[in-house]
């Protein structure tokens, strides 16, 4: 969405910055929960909670031999998580302007008790959802994205990244209400636009309440999680080295291990661009309408083709200098009056001015260029932000950049190389689930009325 | 990352065109003296810059030996001279025609001893050999930038109202800037194929500081890819009937309505082209090409935003064949700046926009010449005016028409600077009545300069009673002013905000143009002659009488010397509600007519105020306007009166009373354009009182102009419309005495008499 927005917010009121990197819960859970919900913490009572979730699965119980009173208050809690954690499934949603994307909680843990216990209809949900990698025509289970084996709100289990269309949100909303999903007293947590979009639907449709979560929030909550998470022992986040050479540019891990400031940019339909001071503070620096959204609906005008894949494949074998005007095009070299590279574009689509060009050139060509101009674009903008808000991290997310190295290529060396070196690019593995991932964390928030 | 100014120019698809015929009295003009040529050849545009002398009459006035009494005693003698002058010509045409034109150029260029043609832009190799060929001149090449940066330095500094801000839904859709003398720093966003954003800091010091390759070529480009139309203009037609939200995912297509807690409104485009991904659904070639517009708009408006915040610029103009007076751009632009800026930038644009680099080329060539040591004024009647060619044209039709735009600028022969006593130059506006925003006043002053054409018509005939051609001169004088003032009855913002003045400038203008350089000259000199015999015995009678009496006589003087029976009381109230007044150290006087006005109203004026001690500085115009007094007869009338009356003798002897020369030959007065020579003066004396006489000094132009001194604006009101408006009857006086905030008790007061 374009627009700026320059107010800070801090939607609990918690201090910006702080040891604590993950907000400790002020109890302000919404009503609509069925019960009150407690994550498990094996640390100490002071250490936040999902901190101590994520020492948990790392198994580093370095806080756990505490006093007696402390260990008893500890007792206490997870048994307060047992009861008052909330009834399967779990899921969480971010309905985009073009992608659905869910994240669906696997417990692996499950007793003979409770499976004896467990609704035929829970069981085939889980079944369905996890012994398939596509739902119907266009939905997909992205398995490689599985995180595996982790805990959470004291259940230990598999975290299942799941997509499909926005346009096919009629057809599953039309599923929930023939599984019967309300019968399940479950909440679904759910983000993006789609969530105030389509929430008539979802009541009137198929008997169930959205929670609506704003998608800023949940988006830096979710991001911030995967982080401390990792990614099934290996770093959630990456960056390009050398990134001004394409012969030696590689892709090297890293850890987000003190995140703030940050410049998220976030590619999705459109672009939004925020500044990350802590996981409360942020604000929308602006943002651009030349997204994701751009790059596949111009590619699909330009070049008839149908899918992102698509798009993306063809763009992949194209040549954007065939279609854009280079500098040396217009001044036979280098424009050296200004500093200006031979090679740096002057004019996105510049030749297709010339009717002949237009005539000779390859839908792949088309696609590359739309591909880089847009790419270019975001990185142009998003630099301009990092510098005017004097923030020299940027994190690229969002579902423009799956699959698209052409695209994080292309965002790291002009980071790097309009600023520089001052700025630097990194990258997130989960790229556009964060916000599914925050919703369901909304699900999951513990709550202080021990 | 972007081209400069122009687009590579094979892509304009036009084919040379030699069938037209140039009209030569029209285009061209004064092509025989012309030398130092240069050329800014764009992507369908070819904007040729030359220098050239323009012969004109002017009237001169000599004085009669004295000694040797002339026997039909007259004053002085009227003869005209002819007077070389310099004139800048920028003439604007589309490409296919340049081949005719330079052949035209060859043929009627006559005694030029040029060698070297400054070319700039980027058809300026493509043409190369086709310039040499045809012209025998060698082309020169100059940076783009460079030139364009000259080029927009050189008219925000001459041209009054060259910037504008662009409103397509108020009364007037352009809202001129006034001339800020300090120019830099400024940003200007020039929109070619792709946008170079430049921080200018001064004359010589300019930064490319960012850019985007996202341009005018790429809604050109994709535009043609997406619709199959060739060309330029016809897309931008296309864009203008389009529906972007056809194409474009809205907020509220994801929210279903508005994104509340960031403030983002239902209708803010989310993604361009965001419904466009799908293969369902045919999309109309005017939606796409209206999404198309707004995404390049809004990602440059966008940009600029950011580069304008980071480097604390608020002045931004754009330019570049993006905008080039295209409303549909001009109107996205704006609507990108205010939304990225919340209101805080505005997005200006500037009138000759097309000519910056054709001017900055030329400047560069000129540079031994020094143009910039002169001020230049657009001349009204040599120039086309913003929009010479109508946007709503049909491209096709307008490709056709060869439409030659043209742009003239008269090289001054003094250069002109502001008054040093404006109380803020940066805010002053001369003129009472903006008729570009004033529909009604527009229409009324339109229509009393045509009624009053044929009288002006009748009077420059009169002027040259032995020359027979003059008739036929007088014709074209009379097509060309009715046709401007028709020009203007349609784009009243052609040359800027229109105004009694501009109108009346325009007028002389075209007056000289056909070589009536002052009409009004013989009728002058009869008046001088007849009001010089009454001086002795005017001065006489007021010499005669009290104090006060001669007070208000003097004051009643000077309003043209007609005599009302106005409240004397009150005149002498406020003159002597300020104790201080009468005891100025130097009052500068702009007078307005000769004959009585000057003669019987001023001079005794001036003389009281010499005979209290005060310096007097009158100020005249320095070429005819009406029959407002030249400084030349000014001069003449005052070695007579001065011959006559020892006080004035005095005066001109121990140099206590001074003429200078206003730098304007226009009946109105802009004082932030005045002759250098004025303001030096002006300060050496420490001027401390301004005096502005007459309708067209004081109540058309200045009524409202703040000065930091005191100041007196005197007027007899002869037009019943404007009396009405004012709130006063035909003939009422205006007399408004002002004393600047803190400089006394009071803060001056207006009279308005009948």
């Amino acid at each position: 969405t374009s627009n700026q927005n320059t107010s800070v917010m801090d939607k609990n009121g918690a201090p910006a910055g702080g040891s604590g990197l993950f907000h400790v819960n002020n109890g302000q859970t919404p009503s609509r929960f069925h019960g009150p919900v407690v994550v498990a913490a094996n640390g100490g009572a002071n250490s936040s909670s999902y901190d101590g979730m994520h020492h948990l699965h790392r198994g580093e119980d370095t806080e756990c031999n505490g006093s007696p009173a402390k260990r008893c208050r500890l007792r206490r809690r997870t048994e307060s998580v047992r009861r008052h954690r909330p009834p399967f499934p779990w899921f969480g949603m971010d309905i985009g302007g073009t992608l659905v994307k869910l994240v669906y909680f696997e417990p692996v843990d499950i007793t003979a008790e409770e499976e004896q216990e467990e609704v035929e209809n829970l069981k085939s949900i889980r079944r369905y959802l996890t012994s398939n990698v596509a739902y119907g025509k266009t939905g997909v289970r992205d398995v490689h994205l599985e995180l595996r084996n982790m805990t959470m709100c004291g259940r230990t289990g598999n975290l299942h990244f799941i997509r499909f269309p926005t346009q096919a949100m009629p057809r599953f909303i039309q599923m929930g209400r023939d599984k019967n999903f309300s019968s399940l007293h479950t909440t679904l947590c759910a983000t993006g636009g789609g969530a105030y979009k389509f929430e008539n639907e979802f009541r009137m449709m198929a008997d169930l309440e959205l929670l609506k979560l704003d998608e800023l929030d949940c988006l830096i909550r979710g991001l911030l999680f995967v982080d401390r998470m990792g990614f099934n022992g290996h770093p959630e986040c990456y960056y390009f080295q050398n990134p001004s050479d394409t012969q030696s540019c590689v892709k090297k891990p890293c850890t987000l291990d003190n995140p703030f400031p940050m410049l998220l940019v976030n590619i999705g339909s459109g672009v939004s661009i925020l500044a990350v001071y802590s996981e409360n503070n942020y604000k929308r620096v602006t943002g651009t309408s030349l997204g994701g959204g751009t790059f596949l609906g111009l590619c699909c005008l330009l070049t008839g083709c149908e899918t992102f894949e698509e798009a993306l494949e063809m763009a992949s074998k194209g040549d954007s200098t065939n279609v854009d005007k280079l500098v040396k095009d217009i001044y036979g070299g280098d424009y050296e009056r200004f500093g200006l590279q031979g090679s740096a574009v002057a004019s996105s689509f510049g030749h297709m001015m010339s009717k002949e060009k237009r005539d000779s050139i390859s839908k792949e060509d088309l696609a590359r260029a739309t591909l880089v101009t847009i790419t270019n674009n975001i990185g142009s903008i998003a630099r301009m932000c990092a510098v005017n808000e004097r923030i020299e991290r940027v994190v690229f997310v969002g579902n423009f950049l799956r699959i698209n190295t052409v695209s994080t290529k292309l965002l790291a060396y002009a980071m790097d190389f309009w600023s520089k070196g001052q700025l630097r690019a990194l990258f997130l593995e989960h790229e556009g689930y964060f916000g599914a991932v925050g919703a369901l964390m909304e699900l999951l928030k513990p709550t202080d009325d021990l | 990352m972007a081209e400069c100014v122009g687009v590579d120019s094979n892509t304009s698809g036009h084919s040379m065109d030699k069938s037209i015929t140039l009209p030569p009295d029209e285009i061209f003009r004064n092509l025989e003296n012309a030398k130092r040529f240069a050329i800014d050849i764009g992507g369908s545009l070819t904007k040729l810059a030359y220098y050239s002398t323009v012969q004109h009459k002017v009237a001169k006035v000599r004085s009669f030996d004295t000694t040797a009494k002339a026997p039909n005693d007259k004053l002085y003698e009227i003869s005209v001279q002819e007077e070389v002058t310099a004139r800048l010509h920028f003439i604007k045409f589309e490409n296919a025609y340049i081949e005719t034109c330079l052949d035209f150029i060859k043929d009627h260029l006559v005694n030029t001893e040029t060698k070297v043609i400054k070319a700039t832009g980027g058809g300026a190799h493509k043409f190369k050999e086709l310039i040499e060929k045809k012209l025998g001149l060698n082309v020169d090449k100059e940076d783009e930038m460079t030139c364009l940066i000259k080029g927009c330095n050189f008219v925000l500094k001459n041209i009054p109202h060259e910037a504008f801000v662009y409103a397509r839904h108020a009364d007037s859709e352009f809202r001129f800037q006034t001339a800020n003398p300090d120019i830099f720093p400024y940003l200007l966003v020039n929109i070619g194929s792709g946008v170079s954003i430049v921080k200018v800091e001064s004359e010589d010091q300019f930064e490319r500081i960012g850019g985007s390759s996202i341009g005018g070529g790429t809604f050109w480009g994709l535009g043609a890819l997406l619709t199959k139309t060739k060309r330029f203009d016809e897309l931008l037609q296309l864009a203008s009937k389009g529906q972007h939200t056809n194409v474009d995912m809205l907020v509220k297509d994801i929210y279903g309505g508005s994104y509340g807690c960031l403030g983002l409104t239902g209708d803010l485009i989310a993604s361009s082209f965001g419904k466009s991904a799908t293969a369902d659904k045919e999309f109309s070639k005017e939606d796409m090409a209206k999404s198309l517009l707004h995404m390049i708009s809004n990602d440059i408006g966008q940009l600029a935003c950011l580069y304008a915040k980071l480097h604390n610029l608020s002045r931004v103009y754009f330019g570049g064949f993006f905008i080039r007076g295209h409303p549909v751009t001009m109107h996205t632009i704006t609507y990108s700046i205010n939304f990225f800026t919340k209101g805080e930038v505005q997005a200006l644009f500037l009138r000759h926009e097309g000519y910056l680099g054709a001017i900055g080329a030329f400047l560069k060539g000129a540079e031994e010449d020094n143009p910039n040591q002169y001020s230049w004024g657009e001349n009204y009647a040599g120039s086309s005016g913003l929009m010479s060619v109508s946007p709503d044209m049909n491209p096709m039709q307008r490709a056709r028409s060869g439409t030659f735009d043209m742009l003239e600028m008269d090289r001054l022969e003094r250069q002109l600077v502001n008054l040093p006593l404006l109380q803020d130059p940066s805010s002053y506006i001369p003129d009472t009545v903006d008729l570009t925003e004033d529909a009604l006043a527009r229409d009324y002053w339109l229509y009393c300069f045509e009624d009053a054409l044929d009288g002006v018509v009748k009077r420059a005939v009169a002027s040259q009673p032995d020359i027979p051609e003059a008739v036929v001169r007088a014709e074209k004088f009379r097509q060309k002013y009715r046709h401007k003032l028709l020009t203007l009855r349609h784009q009243p913002f052609a040359y800027g905000s229109l105004t009694v003045r501009s109108l009346l400038d325009t007028r002389e203008h075209c007056l000289n143009e056909f070589n009536f350089p002052d009409p009004y000259s013989k009728i002058k000199q009869r008046e001088n002659d007849m009001a010089l015999k009454h001086y002795q015995r005017t001065v006489e009678s007021l010499d005669a009488l009290s104090w006060e009496d001669r007070q208000f006589a003097l004051v009643s003087g000077v309003l043209a010397g007609n005599v009302f029976d106005w409240g004397a009381k009150a005149v002498s109230d406020v003159l002597e509600s300020d104790p201080g007044f009468g005891f100025e150290q130097c009052a500068l006087f702009f007078v307005d007519n000769s004959g009585v006005d000057i003669i019987l109203g001023v001079m005794p004026f001036v003389r009281e105020l010499l005979s209290r001690g005060t310096e007097v500085v009158l100020a005249s115009n320095s070429g005819p306007a009406l029959n407002d007094v030249t400084n030349g007869e000014l001069q003449i009338l005052t070695e007579r009166i001065a011959a006559m009356d020892p006080v004035l003798q005095a005066g001109l002897q121990e140099d206590r009373l001074t003429l200078v020369q206003s730098g304007s030959s226009s009946p109105c007065l802009d004082l932030s354009r005045l002759d250098k020579v004025l303001a030096m003066v002006v300060r050496e004396r420490q001027t401390d009182l301004v005096i502005i006489e007459g309708m067209g000094r004081a109540i058309h132009t200045n009524y409202y102009a703040t000065l930091s001194c005191e100041s007196l604006k005197m007027a007899v009101i002869k037009n019943s419309w404007l009396a009405d408006r004012l709130g006063g009857k035909l003939f009422s006086v205006v007399f408004k005495y002002e004393v600047p905030l803190g400089k006394v008790h009071h803060n001056g007061a207006t009279l308005m008499l009948s």
